[in-house]
């Protein structure tokens, strides 16, 4: 139903946005918490968590407390619960979202087949279209599905035949959301559902409370000096280094404030550290006081224990590419520094992009040998007005930046055609010369169009490149 | 007291050459070229310059050299002279140049400072248009002293800019010059070609050549042949015959 539907017939119907990303995030936040009920737990996304109580529900005095506990838990922090409690997680799972209230709990020593078969279909987590299948064969509850009608002596015969018609009917479904007698025997146990958990990975995190608050930049740099040395001693600990690294000052007035730096390559040098934090610790106004100080890894990477340099000169020489361009970008800003690779492209202005300089170079076919092209590239094409023989004959004269040159030697046309895929159809082609004027200065010109193309008046020409 | 010579004294004291040519042993840390803004003539003779060097400083039992090479332009440079391409540049070079666009000359100088400073870069090039105030002669001693302490080498391109004061080792006056007509089409361009003049250095005379870049290594071009066959073709389009074909023989 539409929305504008429904706001007709509830006029007072209140829309909120749906997120699910943010579903997602605090979906997982929720099953890290409800580890507190067993030792590992798994997403079921959109709306479902479970949780591994193997051996642990007597630490909260049974099942039915530790399901009351569960239902108290969440209704104290707001939100509306269905917890089941059974042997195999597909049988919880199917508890969980089908069965009656009072009926959650299903104990190892039960027949589940007996207790689950008055519910639907449904319960299997399965696929919409396999749903649909199953009903028009006339099948709604499990019962049903497994062959099973509750009192009978010809009870096994009936179910090995109907589990012999499921794997005839599904026979070439593999996935198990798609095969209802491998759910079937999921919910049973007889086959084992892996699980992925969720694990909580800390961020490598130090910090200093200080006894008076700072108000000056000097105490504050040894500070940060001492938080970097701890940091790498954290980041030692755990055979990383860090990528990105954020520091908080928080004042005595409450306001927090962030210093963030992103590193070229992984990094564990507390020197490094300390240096590129003094280049942003400028403009910092510290107020009446900065009380607390923390620094936080939020990306690292592995980074092997290396050995110390036992060459002390190569230590006085120099600085390691990676230290170098985190220098760089941390004063220049990260998208000065940048280093050019090849797209799949034939305009010159698009056949070239830039990225982090260490980033890996994407692969890519190689330009063509026999194009000449310019040393230089001018940022935009710069119009210059061209005297020629004939419309769209070679150029003979032109002036730029206000002076006539004469053009001597030329070679061309090459024609670059427009690239229909990405441009307009009113995108004009290009015919580019690589001209030489009286004086040996060599340019890339190009004519936007041809006089009678349909796309425009008379070309324009523009000067797009510099040769050596 | 004992001091560590920097490799700058300990290289030049070795073969004192009056007169500068392409391939010495003995290149300068730091050196500067001055050309017209509205060219790329002053890159190109920095960027050939550049591998000259490395070309002649390289050890014998090393493999292909893959340190990068850093590439400093401020934003006057980049709006009067544009940007490097990668499909013009060398082609031993396009997988080596690592490109830093600056707003300042000031920051310009700052990036140039740590380029220098860093043991894996091969060279650094850098580019400033005009006669900022930043660029005094106390800002290049600073790029010679750190250069030669380093050992890593500088070239600076000063697009449009007049000849100060400067510590540079070398300056060069550059422009373009009429290439020598191609073999294949006499009508188009030819190789990259420029009118140098070494106007100031500390172990050469000063004079002034007409270079080449002749597939990718700097020579001295000798006057206007007059048999214009002779001039190098821009690529290596003809591939010699395995001694089969009449014509080859006939050559021989």
């Amino acid at each position: 139903m539409l929305l504008a539907d429904a706001r007709a017939l509830c006029p007072d119907l209140a829309a909120v946005p749906g997120d699910p990303a943010g579903d997602l995030a605090t979906l997982e936040k929720l099953a890290l918490w409800a580890q507190r009920w067993g030792p590992w737990s798994a997403l079921d996304p959109p709306d479902g968590l479970l949780v591994d109580v193997t051996g642990a529900a007597h630490l909260f005095g049974g099942e039915e407390r530790l399901l009351a506990d569960v239902a108290a838990a969440f209704a104290a922090r707001g939100l509306t619960v269905r917890a089941a409690l059974a042997p195999t997680a597909g049988a919880a799972w199917a508890l969980a979202h089908y069965a009656h209230r009072g009926a959650a709990i299903l104990a190892p020593e039960d027949d589940p087949l007996r207790l689950l078969a008055d519910l639907p279909v449904a319960a299997l987590r399965l696929d919409d279209d396999v749903l649909t299948a199953l009903r028009r064969l006339g099948i709604k509850r499990l019962g049903e599905l497994a062959g099973v009608s509750g009192a009978g002596e010809d009870d096994s015969a009936r179910e090995a035949a109907a589990r012999d018609a499921l794997r005839r009917r599904f026979r070439n479904r593999h996935s198990p959301a798609a095969n209802p007698l491998l759910r079937l025997d999921q919910l049973l146990g007889k086959v084992p559902e892996p699980l992925l958990p969720v694990i909580a990975r800390t961020i490598p995190l130090v910090q200093r409370r200080l006894m008076e608050p700072l108000r000056h930049r000097t105490p504050l740099d040894t500070v940060v000096a001492d938080l970097a040395a701890d940091m790498v001693r954290t980041l030692e600990a755990r055979g990383e280094g860090a990528r990105r690294l954020e520091l908080a000052l928080w004042r005595v007035d409450g306001e927090v404030l962030q210093r963030r730096i992103e590193l070229a390559a992984a990094t564990r040098e507390a020197s490094h550290i300390t240096r590129l934090f003094a280049a942003r610790l400028d403009g910092v106004d510290a107020g009446f006081g900065i009380e607390m100080v923390q620094l936080r890894a939020s990306w690292s990477e592995p980074l092997h224990l290396a050995q110390a340099d036992l060459d002390a000169a190569a230590e006085d020489h120099g600085t390691s590419l990676a230290a170098c361009i985190d220098r760089l970008s941390v004063r220049l800003g990260p998208r000065a520094v940048t280093r050019p690779v090849l797209r799949a492209s034939h305009i010159p202005e698009r056949a070239q992009s830039w990225q982090p300089p260490l980033a890996p170079v994407p692969a890519s076919q190689q330009a063509l040998a026999f194009h000449t092209r310019p040393l230089k590239l001018l940022d935009r094409p710069e119009p210059i007005a061209v005297l020629y023989a004939s419309p769209d004959g070679v150029p003979q004269r032109f002036r730029w930046r206000g002076a006539v040159r004469e053009v001597v030697r030329v070679e061309g046309p090459e024609r670059i055609a427009p690239e229909w895929w990405r441009e307009r159809s009113t995108t004009r082609l290009r015919d580019y010369y690589r001209i030489e004027d009286e004086a040996g200065r060599r340019y890339w010109i190009y004519r936007a169009g041809l006089a009678g193309d349909g796309r425009g008046g008379v070309p324009d020409w523009f000067l797009q490149g510099l040769y050596a | 007291m004992f001091s560590k010579p920097s490799p700058a004294r300990v290289l030049s004291r070795s073969l004192p050459e009056p007169r500068w040519r392409p391939g010495l042993a003995a290149q300068p840390f730091h050196s500067e070229v001055f050309a017209p803004a509205g060219e790329a003539s002053g890159a190109g003779l920095a960027l050939a310059l550049a591998r000259d060097a490395l070309a002649a400083t390289a050890g014998e039992g090393e493999g292909a050299d893959s340190r990068q090479i850093l590439w400093v332009q401020d934003r006057a440079a980049i709006r009067q002279g544009g940007r490097p391409c990668l499909a013009g540049l060398p082609q031993d070079l396009r997988h080596r140049l690592i490109h830093v666009a600056v707003a300042t000359p000031e920051d310009a100088l700052f990036a140039l400072e740590e380029g220098l400073k860093c043991r894996d870069l091969a060279c650094v090039i850098g580019e400033i248009a005009g006669n900022p105030k930043a660029l005094s002669f106390t800002a290049s001693r600073r790029l010679s002293l750190t250069a030669e302490k380093h050992g890593v080498r500088l070239w600076l391109v000063r697009l449009g800019a007049a000849p100060d004061l400067s510590s540079a080792r070398m300056r060069w006056q550059a422009r373009a010059a009429p290439s020598a007509p191609g073999r294949w089409d006499p009508a188009a361009p030819g190789p990259a070609t420029w009118h140098a003049e070494l106007f100031r250095a500390r172990t050469h005379a000063p004079g002034q050549w007409s270079l080449s870049d002749d597939a990718g290594t700097l020579r001295i071009r000798r006057d206007p042949a007059p048999d214009t066959l002779a001039a190098p073709d821009p690529r290596h389009l003809a591939r010699p015959t395995v001694g089969r074909s009449l014509a080859a023989r006939v050559q021989a």
